[in-house]
């Protein structure tokens, strides 16, 4: 576990591309700057969107971290 | 989204829920990359796209095996209108009906779903295409 403040847990294990990172989307557009969140997903898709739609969308991945059938994507809304 | 992307424009001919929802998926994948999705729809996915019947059952491709069609059938994945939805919410959407495949299957503009944003020729999608790339499906 890294030592990040979490604001907003969006548990979107066991749903297909590209809920994950739809709901991410949503919960970032609804936001405040500075606001942290973490999406957990088991949708292999999610690897490579979240990443690639935090960088296009100037938002900061602050780390990926793999658990158990799922991994954790924890992003920074930062604009 | 600060640099302006090219549009992704899809022409949508087949009627069946497995290949609108894989044009969904492009679509939504577009806008949320923040690029401006054109669809025009002709023949049978402009039949899919008429009031009251976006959740019918339009059936899978001819190339679908009963394995694979029971496979897909059971599995969670949203409607492709869900998905052109989201696609509208997170980015710029527009969805043109083809003003002759609406004369050919005697399509009226009341008989459109909401999801669709009006009646356009080929020219015009042509137009609003131009600067990106056109999928027919």
């Amino acid at each position: 576990m890294s030592t990040v403040q979490i604001d907003e847990t969006i548990d979107a294990r066991g749903m297909p591309c590209p809920g994950p990172l739809m709901n991410l989307i949503g919960a970032i557009r609804r936001s405040q700057v500075g606001q942290v969140f973490e999406v957990l997903s088991s949708d292999e898709g999610s690897k490579t969107d979240i990443p690639a739609w935090v960088a296009k969308a100037k938002h900061e991945l602050v780390e990926v971290v793999p658990d158990d059938g799922f991994a954790r994507f924890v992003v920074r809304k930062a604009r | 989204m600060d640099e302006q992307e090219k549009p992704l424009s899809l022409v949508l001919f087949s009627g069946t829920d497995d290949k609108l929802t894989a044009a969904a998926v492009l679509a939504v994948g577009a806008a949320a990359m923040g690029r401006t999705v054109n669809v025009f729809l002709q023949y049978y996915a402009l039949d899919a796209f008429r009031a009251g019947r976006l959740c019918a059952d339009h059936g899978l491709a001819p190339e679908a095996t009963v394995e694979q069609a029971s496979s897909i059938r059971g599995h969670a994945a949203q409607h492709w209108s869900d998905l052109l939805r989201q696609a509208r919410d997170v980015g710029e959407v527009d969805i043109r009906a083809c003003a002759l495949s609406m004369d050919l299957l005697g399509i009226g503009k009341d008989d459109l779903d909401p999801l669709v944003d009006g009646v356009e020729g080929v020219a015009a999608f042509m137009a609003a295409s131009s600067e990106g790339q056109v999928l027919f499906i």
